[in-house]
């Protein structure tokens, strides 16, 4: 991670592929988690992108180096999610996405269960379980990320679960 | 299965697509997109701030994009807020509502490109004329120089520009014949100015109304009788005055 640091504060403009190839894949499927839709998740990821990289040209060498590149990303996100800020007629759009209002959706199995237990918690514990177990994030890391303190995001993962389990015996 | 090695499942690769639109969001890669025109098919290339490019979409304009610009091209979709709007921009030859990104100009060269955008279809001007209007009259050669690297010719109309002598001149978008075949198409009539060059005619003015023009400009063109003259001072001693649609001094 360090060495992608390194890349970004000489050359954003160079390094920046290299950001959205190992974050976007994680940043998509924990907003898929977190919203339960493919379109909200691909929107969201999109915008979240590239207002990260419009944020990186601008910041010194030295912010770029110290920047802990997934929480910092996930705060993008996280605000756009709340503040559902959208500028898209503006961009040229890649005709793979224009035909339909969104592109295939790329589900590899029906976790559609999986989607309705965890729409059944609270946005924080659905967050904070989502950061931790899908894309796989530290305490410390959720906690930069949701501006809660590491003990609360704890709790709410620990909450979270436990919920989980409930509702799966439940199921049976 | 614990329950989080079950979470730990439902994630997956990055979808298609993401990659390609966060590139053209951030203006990373720029869009392109082919469209009509009166000199055949073109290529539009465009970001967030506007159209950056047109070219014939002849031969590998992909590769000739790369060359000049060092930016990859990636097929879609011009941005909603003006894509409905840019097919009516090239075929009147002006920008209109469509935004052009005009950045890797300099000051100079964007201002005598937004210039051209005033003349009107069915008309030209000489580079003199042109350069008067940016207010740097000897600044002739430098605006033929930006007109042969106009970025995004059509939209914006270097093909109305013609030479200090009136003589229709050079075309960077696929060469002289292109002009005449755009300007005849404009309706602005090649052959006639070509004829009026010849015999060194620079402008015309109206016998009723006393005013002189540019031998495109629309108000002479509707004249009933018209009188030639080798030059605006020639004009001015007949007692002319200068027509303040195409300022032709």
């Amino acid at each position: 991670m360090d060495e992608l640091n390194h890349s970004l504060a000489v050359d954003v403009a160079g390094a920046f592929p290299t950001v959205v190839e190992r974050l976007g894949g994680r940043l998509y499927w924990g907003l898929r988690r977190i919203s339960g839709s493919h379109q909200e998740a691909e929107d969201l990821a999109q915008e979240t992108l590239i207002r990260a990289y419009k944020a990186l040209v601008d910041y010194p060498e030295e912010r770029i180096i110290a920047l802990r590149l997934d929480p910092w990303i996930w705060t993008i996100a996280l605000n756009l999610g709340r503040n559902h800020i959208r500028d898209r007629a503006r961009r040229p759009r890649f005709v793979g996405l224009v035909d339909d209002v969104a592109s295939d959706d790329p589900e590899p199995v029906d976790t559609g269960v999986w989607d309705a237990r965890l729409s059944r918690l609270s946005a924080p514990q659905r967050t904070a379980v989502v950061l931790r177990h899908v894309v796989g994030m530290g305490i410390e890391e959720i906690s930069e990320a949701t501006g809660r303190p590491s003990g609360t995001v704890k709790a709410d993962i620990h909450r979270g679960l436990t919920r989980l389990r409930t509702i799966m015996e439940d199921e049976k | 299965m614990t329950i989080e090695r079950e979470l730990a499942g439902l994630g997956g690769p990055i979808p298609a697509g993401l990659t390609e639109s966060v590139a053209l969001g951030t203006g990373l890669a720029e869009g392109y997109d082919l469209y009509p025109s009166a000199v055949g098919e073109v290529v539009v290339t465009f970001n967030p701030e506007g159209v950056s490019t047109l070219d014939l979409a002849e031969g590998d304009y992909l590769d000739r994009f790369y060359r000049r610009t060092g930016k990859t091209l990636i097929r879609a979709e011009a941005p909603r807020a003006w894509a409905r709007h840019l097919p009516t921009s090239i075929e009147a030859g002006t920008p209109g509502k469509v935004p052009v990104d005009l950045r890797p100009l300099t000051r100079f060269q964007a201002q005598v490109l937004r210039v051209t955008s005033q003349i009107p279809r069915g008309e030209v001007r000489p580079y003199r004329w042109l350069a008067k209007e940016v207010l740097s009259p000897r600044a002739t050669r430098a605006v033929g120089s930006v007109m042969s690297h106009n970025p995004i010719p059509l939209i914006l109309p270097c093909h109305r520009v013609v030479r200090s002598d009136g003589h229709m001149g050079n075309y960077s978008l696929g060469g002289p014949h292109l002009k005449l075949h755009l300007l005849e198409h404009e309706g602005a009539d090649p052959a006639r100015l070509e004829r009026l060059a010849r015999a060194q005619v620079k402008v015309q003015g109206d016998m009723e109304t006393r005013v002189f023009c540019l031998p495109s400009c629309h108000v002479v063109r509707s004249a009933r009788r018209v009188v030639d003259f080798g030059d605006p001072a020639e004009a001015h001693e007949e007692g002319f005055v200068p027509c303040g649609q195409c300022r032709p001094v």
